[in-house]
């Protein structure tokens, strides 16, 4: 059952796994969906600009029912990370989002989104078209789409361009995968002027999979094979459709608005304050 | 603390359009960043801070936003004494944050409240960029959610002036969270039929840009103010280039589509006051009167 794999079998540090999640074999969302996933086929564009290779959108069967799927998608080599732009998507891929959360509410499909990213891509184009705009948007769409969502951290949760697609009724993190408001990197840089501190930042930032359920954001941890996702994906593969499986148990057939609150609540309840 | 300055700061402007303040005796300069021309202080202030050379809006304190924006003495601040923790034990984040108490007169980022404007009643909230750069973390997440669920609950317009250099870092994930928060708190707000002016000044960006900034029924900017989601720098980086001068500017982004229109200060609040007359209920097709 889904309690087992919620305790992380391997004592790293942030670090660590920071390292594990960056090696070259790990698996990504084109490795998993034939292995989770059948008759799935890919959807593309926003309809309104163009279509964005660092998300991939598309439906198919998870166990016989139909869901839709959303995912960053980080490249397993350098044409497929040209065409997904090293999983750092622009405003088209959060509008692609959109409209295939909303296709899959009319249809009455669950969505099930994948974050692997280091963050929305910081470029002039990006920046044309409306970053902000496109990420706010996602967030507000899925805080009210009327159909189950469920998230889960493959690897890198970048940023504001990760929680755009984590707003949602359950989330989950591979047991190596990291969630953060920035990149270590970015977060040594802004904070001591000193990017190649990043190790420290990373151990001082709260970015693992039980920190994030420490802190209210994370629900579930998957368990990954020892030393990392990338030394057996079939097995990887195997936890998350297991999650999968018990997350949607417990959400289809649920009542929709109090779903919404339970999915509403989760986000209102996190912060830190004194009155 | 803040109601003594906030007290001052209308006293010197009878919170009115037009007013003529008496001359307050000071030397000190302000120099313009944008056009590197200067003047006293005092002639600055008369022009709601607005650079009398180039018409740069420059960054003010909350105080005196709602000094120039609420009717003189109409101001109720909310959740007044809130303030933050140190949700992932950051080191020295409560140090920092008491000193920029004491040093700014603020408690925090943002300043709510429920007020008047030109007569018609709203929900305000003012972000203040002296006080860490008005990052979100988690009191400035709250304080606006709670401004969304009291225009939703008191079927009042809700005006928010943002400003913001992103994400609070020292508050890590739980920073980041407050995006979705505040951004649902949003989408609960529009669906309730309310209405959601967003006035963005200098400089909206980051975390900020990417969630309840852009999701106004009506976005309104500061003239020549800098709105975006990625740092400058950052995307200079990336691109290894310098970037245009009116990049992520206001009137770049209403080229692009994202800005309702752009008002100078001095129209801000006769243009809200209209803004919200337009969305009274009486006003709709089929409306009661
Ligand atoms: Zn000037």
């Amino acid at each position: 059952m889904a309690e087992e794999n919620t305790v992380p079998k391997e004592q790293l540090t942030p670090f660590e796994r920071l390292e594990i999640i960056r090696n070259k074999n790990r698996p990504t969302i084109r490795d998993y969906i034939p292995m989770i996933f059948t008759d799935f086929y890919e959807m593309h564009g926003d309809r309104l600009f163009g279509d964005d290779g660092a998300v991939l959108g598309g439906i198919g069967r998870f166990k016989n029912m139909p869901v839709t799927v959303i995912a960053e998608v980080k490249g397993r080599d350098i044409y497929e990370n040209k065409s997904a732009n090293f999983a750092m998507p622009h405003p088209e891929g959060y509008r692609k989002a959109i409209r295939l959360a909303r296709q899959a509410e009319k249809f009455h499909r669950p969505v099930i989104c994948f974050i692997d990213t280091p963050g929305a891509f910081c470029g002039v184009e990006a920046e044309k078209r409306g970053q902000g705009e496109a990420i706010a948007r996602s967030l507000a769409e899925f805080m009210t789409l009327r159909t189950p969502v469920i998230s889960v951290v493959l690897g890198e949760g970048g940023s504001g361009g990760a929680l755009a697609l984590g707003v949602c009724d359950e989330l989950a993190m591979l047991e190596n995968a990291i969630y953060s408001v920035i990149s270590p990197r970015g977060f040594a840089s802004i904070l001591w002027r000193d990017a190649s501190r990043e190790k420290e930042a990373c151990n001082i930032m709260k970015i693992t999979a039980a920190d994030a359920v420490h802190l209210g954001v994370a629900e579930r941890i998957i368990a990954e094979p020892p030393g990392g996702a990338h030394n057996d994906p079939e097995t990887t593969a195997e936890n998350i459709s297991e999650f999968l499986a018990n997350s949607l148990n417990n959400k289809i057939g649920k009542d929709i608005d109090v779903l919404l609150n339970g999915r509403y609540n989760k986000f209102r309840k996190i912060g830190a304050f004194t009155e | 603390m803040l109601e003594d300055l906030f007290k001052m700061v209308t006293a010197r402007w009878g919170g009115d359009d037009d007013d003529n303040s008496p001359p307050v005796p000071q030397t000190a300069l302000f120099k313009c960043p944008r056009c590197s021309g200067s003047c006293d202080n005092e002639a600055l202030e008369r022009n709601m801070w607005v650079c009398p050379e180039c018409g740069y809006h420059s960054r003010i304190s909350a105080a005196d936003r709602l000094a120039i924006t609420c009717d003189s003495g109409s101001f109720m601040e909310y959740d007044k004494d809130m303030a933050g923790q140190n949700p992932i034990d950051f080191p020295d984040y409560e140090d920092k944050i008491r000193s920029l108490q004491e040093k700014t007169g603020l408690t925090e980022a943002v300043i709510t409240g429920e007020c008047t404007i030109h007569g018609e009643k709203c929900i305000i909230g003012v972000m203040d960029s002296h006080f860490m750069m008005a990052s979100m973390g988690s009191v400035v997440g709250e304080k606006i959610t709670r401004a969304f669920e009291r225009a939703a609950e008191k079927r009042l317009p809700l005006i928010l002036f943002t400003a913001s250099g992103g994400a609070r870092m020292q508050e890590g994930l739980v920073s980041l969270m407050q995006m979705a928060k505040t951004s649902g708190a949003a989408a609960r707000l529009a669906q309730a039929g309310g209405l959601y002016i967003t006035v963005l000044t200098d400089p909206t960006t980051g975390g900020v840009t990417a969630s309840f900034a852009s999701l106004g029924d009506i976005i309104i900017a500061e003239p020549k103010v800098l709105v975006g989601f990625a740092g400058r720098r950052v995307i200079e980086g990336t691109i290894r280039q310098r970037l245009p001068e009116d990049f992520q500017s206001a009137e770049f982004l209403q080229e692009n589509g994202f800005v309702d229109m752009i008002c100078e200060r001095r129209n801000m609040r006769r243009t809200l006051a209209h803004l919200i007359r337009l969305h009274r209920p009486g006003q709709r097709m089929g409306g009661e009167t």
